[in-house]
């Protein structure tokens, strides 16, 4: 990959893609922290009749017995009936998919939504899980060892940085 | 049998001796000289040559609690630490209220052939502060004194005829002092923390109202009373007042409680559930000075062996008293350092001095006394485990931690009765 | 002194035994997790699955319905297994060891044990003796301590008050025999609040309570003055005659919180109590049911706390 993304812009790609798909019953939510960031940008640029919904998947995690509980987990906070609604469900970078897992697995804990399209910024390569992103900013490959991370700068603006993987 | 304990450092707190030396002893007692070749010659070389120590409290726990320990085991344990006579509280089970148990006690004692034992006849019948006990009978089984043990006479009429009883017949009276209702429930020194900790408190006055009531019967009766296991700073200035005074009072400290506080009690140690409660480190640090200036007389261990099942408990449930008779000498030597004192003086505290209260011949080097000696090294350390102490009682605070002097041999009346 | 046994070697918190010895960020740490516990009964199913297939066994040595309800409420929004252990007609009243009935449970593979012992430091002896991924909770040890009522009651003054850098804090009644007011003053002096009191007469507050950072006051026209927080602690029925105080009528008159008593507090107090309540002796009717009293949030807070402390000793790494 020569150079990274630019972050705005692929949020408003993505806004395009999606205006066509928005219909009475869409409700959208994002998954702390960084898929939270994206879906506070597509939310406002498409008017959605319901607000933003916000995921901590903290308590759905697959790894707690072997990390424990995560330091700082934020609330979960859907201000809306989960039930019948056709969900656009937001992250940042899909990776190994256990993220998305986690979440889908705490949605239905809210209630049987009628379906859930998944919406992310940037779809990379590593699938643990068979999980797909119905509507991706950008399809990458990323080198063995490194990570890809959403920044937000202290303005609110978005990119993404590529780091060494823990 | 002729002994030759040659060349160590020959320390005789009671006439001052300290001089590296030889010292003889034939038929049971020390001698000038030797009339001939000994039968056998200890190299005493870097080693000190004292009186053996002499214990005014250790617990065999017999008879009645010989699943704890038995009188073997914890003999073994009083020659190991160097210890050759040994006074016994009379809070065995049955309490040693008859003639037949006292009787009973010595002569198994003597069978073993190890330390002495002094038994402490029981001042009231079953300790219970209730009636006299037949002090004179019992004397003449062999009691040497009177005591309640860590049991309190709660009413005072009964504690004024006990001593006048005893004054009397010149029995010494060995008490400790605390009040029971004062003292009741409480587990720990009241204060700071105890109650951090949620511990129910046992306050300093409860130790001196005891002690002010005791004083004045004394100064009424003129008994010979010995305190026991004083624990605070407010009741050492009381003995030196007392003793100033004149009073016929001598006295003594648990050796653990000159080393530890109750800031050693950490996440509710049992180890230091002990019977008086560790106090305060200013408590702790008038005890050291007491025993320096001579208001205190001596250490005694106040060795209870208490098995692992009634310690392992929550603090309050968990059964007081610490093992003691192999750590008397060290935890001594280790104040004395503390104090600037020298061996000699150190040494007064658990030998010459406790001699003295005990009213026996021994604790002395001296042509003609018992030849009761304890030959050890100053300078060894060794740490305190299960495995390395002979006593049945493992439960000590300083279990896992290192301490300095090791006894290589103790005799008595001439015996080599441990070697190490 | 030994390493503080609640907490393992990389700081984390793997047994909640005490209040005291929690460092300041452990503290907001546990405040902040129950924060995000809080939205958990928002949700169709109030629960989520942290704790699924991990066994939480309440040890109760001395009786409370009421604490071992919210623990297994808190457990099972976890999705843990819990059992129940009445001691009192179990084993141990038949002279099995304390340690002989841990081991016994160890061995039917508990992951938690939460704790209640008349005798303090009984939760310390069980943590010492259990194994690695075996975690112990005190839920209330002799008058030591009672640290997630401590910590509820800290969740409670932040969630009205904010912070607590600026607040004056009065806990009232049988401060000597109390684990809760023990948990709560150390909270309040870890985490800052400038001004903690207790208040009681001389016979109910231990001797070492200066040492606990409070200031001691013997009447309630002193030590609720301008108070932004009072908690009163429940008399326990023994205690209110005898030796300690000569009756429940004349401890109400002087140390019973009235309305008018509150008033000498800002008007914005709040009012707080462990429970359950005696009406009529350390607090009254009005105030128990009135505007300032938080005492219910409180219970509700408490279920939210205790799934935080859950959650995190149980978490690996």
């Amino acid at each position: 990959m020569a150079a990274l993304p630019d972050a705005e812009a692929l949020c408003a790609s993505l806004a395009s893609a999606l205006a066509p798909r928005i219909g009475p019953s869409s409700a959208m939510i994002g998954i702390h922290t960084g898929g939270a960031w994206v879906a506070e940008r597509l939310h406002a640029a498409l008017g959605m009749k319901e607000p933003l919904g916000f995921l901590d998947i903290a308590f759905y995690r697959d790894d707690y017995d072997r990390k424990g509980l995560a330091r700082d987990p934020k609330r979960s906070k859907i201000p809306f009936d989960v039930a019948g609604k056709d969900l656009l469900l937001v992250d940042d970078v899909l990776y190994t998919g256990r993220t998305v897992r986690a979440a889908i697995n705490e949605l239905f804990d809210y209630g049987r939504p009628a379906s859930i399209s998944l919406v992310v910024l940037v779809e990379r390569d590593g699938r643990q899980l068979p999980i797909c992103a119905q509507h991706a900013g950008v399809r990458v490959q990323v080198a063995a060892g490194m990570r890809l991370r959403l920044k937000r700068s202290g303005e609110g603006r978005l990119s993404l940085e590529l780091e060494r993987a823990a | 049998m002729k002994l030759l304990v040659k060349g160590g450092r020959v320390i005789d707190p009671a006439s001052g001796r300290d001089a590296v030396g030889d010292v003889a002893l034939a038929d049971g007692r020390i001698v000038e000289a030797l009339a001939g070749k000994p039968d056998r010659v200890i190299d005493a070389k870097g080693l000190v040559v004292a009186p053996g120590l002499i214990d005014l409290a250790a617990r065999l726990r017999e008879p009645g609690d010989e699943y704890k320990a038995t009188l073997e085991s914890e003999m073994d344990a009083a020659v190991a630490g160097g210890v050759t006579s040994l006074a016994c509280p009379p809070d065995t089970d049955p309490p040693l209220d008859e003639p037949g148990l006292v009787d009973m006690l010595r002569r198994r004692a003597k069978a073993l052939a190890r330390a002495r034992v002094y038994p402490v006849g029981a001042l009231t019948v079953k300790l219970q502060g209730k009636q006299l006990t037949e002090m004179a009978q019992l004397a003449e089984a062999g009691c040497i004194a009177f005591s309640q043990a860590n049991a309190a006479v709660a009413d005072t009429q009964v504690l004024w005829r006990a001593l006048q009883y005893a004054a009397t017949f010149n029995f010494p009276v060995w008490l400790r002092a605390e009040d029971l209702w004062l003292a009741q429930g409480g587990v720990a020194h009241d204060g700071e923390v105890a109650t951090r900790l949620g511990l129910a408190g046992i306050p300093v006055f409860a130790e001196t109202v005891a002690l002010a009531t005791l004083l004045e019967l004394v100064r009424a009766t003129g008994a010979r009373v010995h305190v026991c296991r004083i624990s605070s700073a407010a009741g050492v200035a009381m003995l030196r007042r007392a003793r100033h005074d004149g009073l016929p009072l001598s006295c003594d400290v648990g050796a653990h409680h000159v080393h530890l506080s109750d800031m050693d009690l950490g996440y509710f140690d049992a180890q230091c559930r002990l019977e008086p409660p560790l106090r305060s480190s200013r408590d702790r640090d008038a005890l050291g000075a007491g025993l320096a200036d001579g208001t205190i007389d001596c250490i005694v261990s106040d060795h209870t062996p208490v098995d692992d099942d009634r310690k392992h408990l929550p603090f309050a449930e968990a059964e007081p008293g610490a093992t003691g008779l192999e750590l008397l000498l060290p935890l001594a030597l280790k104040w004395g350092v503390q104090a600037r004192l020298g061996l000699a003086q150190t040494l007064a505290r658990v030998t010459s001095a406790p001699a003295r209260i005990l009213g026996v011949e021994a604790g002395r080097i001296a042509h003609g006394a018992p030849a009761d000696l304890v030959v050890f090294d100053p300078e060894a350390p060794w740490r305190v485990s299960a495995q390395a102490l002979k006593s049945q009682g493992k439960n000590t605070p300083f279990l896992g931690l290192e301490l300095t002097g090791r006894v290589r041999a103790t005799l008595v009346a001439g015996e080599v009765v441990f070697e190490g | 002194m030994p390493r503080n046994p609640q907490l393992n070697d990389k700081g984390e918190l793997q047994h909640l035994l005490s209040v005291e010895g929690l460092p300041r960020e452990l503290l907001l740490q546990i405040l902040d997790t129950a924060e995000s516990f809080a939205g958990v009964t928002d949700r169709d199913i109030k629960k989520v699955p942290l704790l699924r297939g991990k066994s939480v066994f309440n040890l109760f040595f001395e009786g409370s319905t009421r604490t071992r309800t919210t623990f297994e409420i808190a457990a099972k929004r976890l999705s843990a297994d819990v059992i129940n252990l009445n001691v009192a007609v179990s084993s141990t009243s038949k002279g099995e060891s304390l340690l002989d009935t841990v081991a016994n449970l160890s061995a039917m593979h508990a992951d938690i044990f939460i704790v209640r012992h008349g005798s303090s430091g009984a939760p310390y002896l069980i943590a010492r003796h259990v194994k690695p991924h075996e975690h112990v909770i005190n839920a209330g040890d002799g008058r030591h301590a009672h640290p997630t009522q401590g910590l509820l009651d800290l969740f409670t003054i932040r969630h009205y008050k904010k912070d607590f850098s600026g607040l004056t804090v009065a806990v009232v009644g049988d401060v000597l025999h109390s684990r809760v007011a023990r948990s709560l003053i150390h909270g309040l002096t870890t985490l800052g609040a400038p001004e903690v009191r207790v208040i009681g007469p001389q016979t109910l507050i231990p001797a070492g309570a200066a040492a606990l950072g409070v200031r001691v006051c013997h009447s309630m026209k002193e030590g609720l003055k301008d108070a932004d927080v009072i908690v009163m602690l429940r008399l326990q029925n023994e205690r209110m005659s005898g030796a300690l105080l000569p009756s429940a009528q004349e401890f109400n008159k002087n140390y019973g919180l009235t309305a008018e008593k509150l008033a000498l507090a800002r008007p914005d107090a709040i009012v707080m109590h462990p429970g359950p309540m005696n009406r009529g002796v350390e607090i009254d009717s009005n105030v128990a049911d009135g505007p300032h009293s938080v005492i219910l949030p409180q219970v509700t807070f408490g279920i939210a706390v205790r799934m935080a402390v859950m959650s995190m000793v149980a978490g690996g790494g």
